[in-house]
């Protein structure tokens, strides 16, 4: 038989381990209003741009910040709703519409770096070295070469979808992957099945050890990679922390952080990763 | 096999140096896990005894209702989580969002139809007999239910057992419910995932082996003690 003696014991273990974790749950819980949660993409996240960024953040202003690192077109629906304070993402064409409908306000240019097409060595499709992303994607569209799409929705899947639109092309077939991922997966995704795909620079530099694939295509203007902070508006949606977001916004434009953003990465990869651009007009980019 | 062993040489040298990330994220899993389990223990005990010894209305419907959820997908549970404490949701007002608390709810509603479930069937396999026995003793209709939930210990604790490590190995819900905030609701899986999205897969290696290592540490103590309760032969 059980004896009683080691139910008991083990009963109160159970009961010391529920109170501690309770106690230890409801502490790290506290003190709501000091928090700021910025919906961003994968790609400033992943690079570890924002690491290196959001201590610097929280020591200055005493917010606490809540990264939730998501695509773009989930970062902008989270803003629209008001279930986020900030937000930091690249589709400008997604991005003006919540403008003007008053849903967020005090967008300011960020930092921009682009897009590159990346594809295995061997080229099938031959794209390499084209000044064109939309000639490149119309070859891989005729040799039915593999090519893997976000499929998420995020800001690198709107600029694709952008492209593919240029060409008139709704691509679908065997050849088009929909990963329906974030970009490193993504990139796995193409450099295990020897397939192109549309990425920004940042995360390629970033994950390029662990890739076969190559730059091929770059330098088209349309393969600008724009970033934007803004606020969600505070006076839309009440449950908004306002102050938080538009000093994460006037952080992410100070310069300070410009001068950080200007170097970051280039200790690793030997280049910049990002480009600051904070009070410059997004039409002068790129020129 | 370079990827393995670097993964392995990781975990080693993580814990060794004793990395305060990786300690805090292996020390909050297992608050969030272990509450989980304790809370759909506290709930799912009581439920399932009802279910296996009970006869009123619905007792089949909500039977159905829970063998079901047993398989319940994390990330499904995680949506409707999200939805209910989003700001502007029903509970939004408490503010639980991208909280330790909200992943302890989320994997509460994961682990309870589990623990219900298998101590439903734990008790409703005991020996009829016993029942009869318990009662011509004269015990109370409480301490009747109280034996044979005794009866079933090792039952409850497989229950235990299933209910924890389905939790502390889900990563959908956490990851909706918590956003894997660093410092804040990061936990083992979610790091995990976020570190194979880097392309850190050294690091990712490492985590999965400390998180395999602690589900295996905790559950053979759990099995420690069932099997100390098993009834000895007479």
């Amino acid at each position: 038989m059980l004896s009683r003696q080691s139910i008991k014991s083990s009963m109160r273990i159970l009961l010391i381990a529920l109170l501690l974790s309770v106690l230890a749950i409801t502490a790290s819980a506290a003190a709501p209003t000091r928090e700021v949660i910025l919906a961003t993409t994968t790609s400033t996240a992943d690079t570890g741009l924002l690491d290196a960024l959001i201590p610097i953040f929280e020591k200055k202003t005493g917010y606490m910040v809540k990264t939730i690192a998501v695509g773009t077109g989930q970062a902008l629906a989270l803003g629209s709703r008001g279930e986020a304070d900030v937000l930091l993402t690249h589709a400008p064409s997604s991005e003006l519409p919540l403008v003007s409908s008053g849903d967020v306000i005090e967008r300011r240019l960020v930092m921009h770096n682009d897009f590159i097409i990346a594809g295995p060595a061997g080229d099938p499709a031959k794209v390499r070295g084209l000044k064109s992303a939309a000639d490149a994607l119309s070859r891989i569209q005729s040799s039915q070469s593999v090519f893997v799409s976000r499929g998420d929705d995020s800001g690198t899947h709107k600029k694709e979808k952008e492209i593919w639109g240029k060409l008139g092309v709704k691509p679908s077939g065997k050849w088009y992957v929909e990963a329906g991922a974030g970009m490193a997966h993504t990139l796995n995704i193409a450099s295990e099945k020897e397939g192109y795909t549309l990425t920004d620079r940042g995360t390629y530099l970033a994950l390029k050890k662990n890739l076969a694939l190559d730059v091929l295509v770059e330098g088209d203007a349309i393969l600008l990679n724009i970033y934007h902070v803004m606020q969600v508006n505070p006076a839309k949606f009440s449950k908004v922390n306002g102050p938080g977001g538009l000093a994460f916004v006037e952080f992410m434009v100070s310069p300070e952080v410009q001068k950080i953003i200007s170097t970051f990465g280039v200790d690793k990869y030997g280049d910049p990763l990002f480009f600051p651009d904070a009070g410059k007009n997004v039409d002068d980019l790129g020129k | 096999m370079d990827l393995i062993a670097e993964g392995i040489a990781q975990a080693f040298w993580l814990l060794m140096k004793g990395d305060r990330g990786v300690f805090q994220i292996a020390l909050l899993t297992l608050k969030v896990s272990g509450l989980a389990t304790l809370i759909s223990l506290a709930i799912g005990v009581p439920l399932g005894t009802a279910l296996a010894l009970g006869r009123f209305r619905g007792r089949d419907a909500v039977a159905s209702i829970v063998n079901t959820g047993m398989g319940l997908p994390p990330v499904v549970v995680g949506l409707w989580v999200s939805i209910v404490l989003w700001r502007y949701g029903p509970l939004g007002s408490l503010r639980l969002m991208y909280t330790p608390t909200a992943m302890v709810i989320a994997q509460t509603l994961i682990a309870l139809p589990i623990v219900a479930g298998l101590t439903m069937s734990g008790i409703g396999q005991l020996d009829p007999g016993i029942r009869v026995q318990i009662l011509s003793l004269g015990a109370t209709r409480w301490q009747l239910i109280w034996l044979l939930v005794r009866e079933a210990r090792l039952a409850i604790l497989a229950a235990v057992m299933a209910g924890f490590g389905r939790v502390i190995a889900e990563v959908g819900a956490s990851m909706m419910v918590g956003g894997n905030v660093v410092g804040q609701t990061r936990v083992l899986t979610t790091a995990t995932s976020m570190e194979v999205g880097r392309g850190n897969f050294g690091t990712a290696i490492a985590l999965s082996l400390i998180l395999m290592g602690l589900t295996l540490a905790i559950t053979s103590w759990l099995t420690h003690l069932q099997q100390k309760g098993r009834p000895t032969a007479q």
